[in-house]
């Protein structure tokens, strides 16, 4: 079996280095433990052994693959996307590494380099510098802890020990399923129910590895979270986990960054983010994703299906979704937020650009239960080349839920004549106190735009990824400094080929 | 330093430019007058490669290089700088974002090092002082609830911050009340007026070339340069129209 896999890395490895264009498209050179392939009742079993679970979440795996089996693929979205082969996929893929790891010494030196390659600063002196440009040079300098997931396994957890003096706790889900049993049980699967969706219950019965973190009481967050998901395993699907608990009065910001090697087929990803948020607590969970899309013609790229959902359960309780989107063929995602609590409060700032033939269908669910509940919606799309984008979204008020505010604004950009841009806005109210906004704008990149930037020095390229920018800046001002600068890079990037 | 000869234009299909032909030398001011719809505008947009103007015949050296087989921004990056007419709005993208990557795009075309976020705004105060502009409104979106005056002052700012060698300036003056005329005037007069610079300054009125004395004056009319004169020329243009010049 090794032999095997190592020539298919072999292969990948050749075929990444050929496609030049995708800047992370490229496969590295670790063994890997796979789980046999195919999808059935001892691949559950498999991965629950691999991981020493204890009975209660085998047994919780097992409820979910059986209910699974009886359900479909939802086919609501404005997607085009061919059948899954399920049989057709390895379901679990651990990079081969010390079981127990203490310090970033003992992490494979090779995982290091993969990291490295991804511009990641995984290593702890590594803080990530200040970003030139604020208007008297550098800013103060900022740190992020990164639970890094190399395929289905967390290898590393940075500024453990700091995190733990303040109390909070930053674990890869499988080791917080061992060592805070109690507390996982009492959220995990209570936000997105077992049952959602079909992608959530297959999540719930494979899911290999994620975050938790739990946020004590009064407690600010010393520095910003992150995990940065990279699928590298062929036929691996991804299915992360992630439970954020934020207890009364604390706040926790969190980055999820995603990238992915260049593969011929397509690879699912169908990952699920709980998040609960108690009295007078604050998430904001910002996202930058840009998995492989597929080449021009259309051809691989990721399938990424995800359930991310909120509870503000508590008064005044805040979660803040700000989401990136350049990346996968296919795009289902609605991260949402359910207000429960009084005078809570729920975000939602997305910025989904589609070239080439990917598809995206994503946005939000906002559903007001809690008095006085306020939500943001911004959604700004661009669509170039074949690419159709699909903003999706869902304000709901309860009977009893009196004052709440909604404010929804829907911005899509197209470039050229190829593209679709669509809004497909649900707007359920009973109760009549409610204020409910909604705006939405479609527009094209001007010629005098282009030409005044180009006069100016800016290539074709250069000037759409500078008006594009401006156009989703309300997006992007909301993400961690060297996020969006990141982002920034990424809009641009994903655009290349779309001019000119 | 730019030589046009012969130049035919089209736009769509519409023939605009019909032989025109033109030389600036390094350290000359040369203004453009003529009337509306003469293809002042176009000239401008032909120099600096605006799609959609197309060129059928004729020639443009600008230092030596062969202008019409240059994209737009790498007629920038060799030394060319239209100012705006209309100067274009482009939400979301500060002034000072704008600039800077404009001006390190062209010195990356040119093989020079990029300005660093200090040394940029270091330039950009300079100048915004100079003009009289806040650099509270360097700092907003490019151009966008910007009064017409402010625009095109906007405009002069960046021109002191790119520096360019040959400055298009269109209708520069028009919008801008006396205060303003001055300090645009001032403005062209420190940034161009200089031994290896020259400007091509297209106006309606005699009024900017009391700031900004042109060392030639030329009349474009249907499409080509129907004479050339000294300053005076100016002064007989707003006195007898073009009109009475043409009979
Ligand atoms: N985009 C365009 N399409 C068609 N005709 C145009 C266009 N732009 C300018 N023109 C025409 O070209 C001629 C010259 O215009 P222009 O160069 O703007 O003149 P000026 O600047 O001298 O007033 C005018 O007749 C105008 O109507
Ligand atoms: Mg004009």
């Amino acid at each position: 079996m090794t032999d095997d896999i190592e020539i298919k890395d072999k292969a990948a490895w050749d075929a990444a280095e050929k496609v030049a264009d995708y800047e992370h498209g490229w496969s590295s050179d670790i063994e890997t433990d796979f789980a046999p392939k195919g999808l059935n009742e001892d691949t559950v079993r498999f991965i629950s052994a691999k991981k020493n679970e204890p009975e209660w979440m085998l047994e919780w795996r097992l409820k979910a693959f059986a209910m699974w089996k009886t359900m479909e693929a939802p086919d609501w979205a404005k997607l085009n996307v061919p059948p899954i082969d399920y049989q057709d996929a390895y379901y679990y893929a651990a990079p081969k590494a010390k079981p127990k790891l203490n310090s970033l010494d003992e992490v494979d030196p090779e995982i290091l380099r993969v990291y490295e390659k991804l511009g990641i600063p995984i290593a702890e002196q590594k803080l990530l510098a200040g970003v030139d440009g604020g208007e008297d040079g550098g800013l103060p300098q900022r740190r992020v802890a990164v639970d890094a997931v190399f395929d289905s396994v967390s290898v590393a957890t940075t500024f453990r020990a700091e995190l733990e003096r303040a109390g909070v706790i930053f674990r890869s889900i499988s080791e917080a399923i061992k060592e805070y049993p109690d507390l996982v049980r009492k959220y995990l699967g209570k936000i997105v129910p077992m049952h959602d969706n079909y992608f959530a219950t297959l999540n719930c019965a494979v899911f290999s590895d994620g975050t938790f973190v739990y946020i004590p009481e009064g407690v600010r967050c010393p520095m910003e979270l992150s995990t940065y998901f990279r699928i590298n395993a062929e036929n691996t699907g991804q299915f992360e986990r992630t439970l954020i608990v934020a207890d009364k009065g604390s706040y926790v910001s969190y980055l999820e960054g995603c990238t992915a090697p260049m593969r011929d087929e397509n690879q699912l990803h169908a990952a699920v983010v709980e998040l609960v948020a108690l009295d007078d607590a604050e998430i904001k969970y910002s996202t930058v994703q840009n998995w492989y899309p597929g080449d021009a013609e259309g051809k691989g790229g990721i399938y990424n299906f995800v359930t991310k959902r909120a509870l503000c359960q508590g008064r005044n309780s805040k979660v803040s979704w700000t989401q990136v989107e350049t990346g996968s063929a296919v795009t289902w995602k609605y991260p949402s937020c359910v207000l429960n609590g009084e005078n809570s409060v729920g975000e939602f700032y997305s910025v989904a650009v589609t070239n080439n033939h990917q598809q995206a269908d994503t946005g939000t669910k906002m559903i007001h239960n809690g008095k006085g509940s306020r939500s943001t919606i911004v959604s700004k799309g661009i669509s170039a080349g074949h690419s159709n984008n699909t903003y999706r979204g869902l304000v709901r008020v309860a009977p009893n839920a009196e004052g709440v505010r909604n404010f929804t604004q829907c911005d899509s950009l197209l470039l050229g004549s190829l593209s679709g841009a669509h809004t497909v806005p649900y707007i359920e109210v009973r109760n009549p106190s409610a204020q409910i906004e909604h705006e939405a704008t479609t527009s094209k990149i001007s010629d005098d735009q282009m030409f005044y930037a180009m006069a100016r020095g800016l290539n074709a390229e250069e000037a759409v990824a500078l008006i594009v920018n401006g156009f989703a800046k309300e997006v992007l001002q909301q993400l961690p400094m060297e996020f969006a600068v990141e982002a920034q890079k990424l809009l641009g990037i994903s655009l290349e080929g779309s001019v000119g | 330093m730019l030589q046009i000869h012969n130049l035919h234009a089209n736009v769509g299909d519409k023939p605009i430019l019909k032989g025109l032909t033109l030389s600036l030398n390094a350290g000359e001011i040369h203004a453009i007058m003529g009337p509306n719809g003469a293809g002042k505008s176009t000239l401008g947009y032909v120099l600096s490669g605006r799609p959609g103007y197309e060129v059928t015949e004729g020639s443009v050296t600008f230092n030596g290089q062969d202008l019409l087989a240059l994209e737009p921004h790498e007629r920038a990056a060799a030394g060319l700088f239209l100012g705006f007419q209309y100067p274009v709005e482009i939400p979301g993208v500060s002034n000072v974002q704008f600039l800077r990557e404009a001006l390190n795009a062209q010195r990356k075309y040119r093989g020079e090092a990029p300005l660093t976020g200090g040394e940029f705004l270091k330039v950009a105060r300079e100048q915004a002082g100079a003009l009289g502009m806040d650099m509270d409104m360097l700092k907003r979106p490019v151009n966008v609830g910007f009064s017409g005056g402010e625009k095109k002052r906007n405009e002069m700012v960046q021109m002191g911050i790119i520096d360019p060698a040959l400055a298009i300036l269109d209708e520069t003056d028009s919008g801008l009340d006396i205060d303003a005329l001055r300090t645009v005037g001032d403005g062209i007069n420190r940034i161009m007026r200089k031994p290896d610079k020259a400007v091509l300054l297209i106006t309606h009125y005699q009024r900017l070339l009391d700031y900004v004395k042109p060392d030639f004056v030329h009349v474009l009319d249907g499409g080509r340069i129907t004479r050339t004169g000294g300053a005076e020329l100016a002064l007989e243009l707003e006195r007898d129209g073009y009109k009475e010049l043409a009979a």
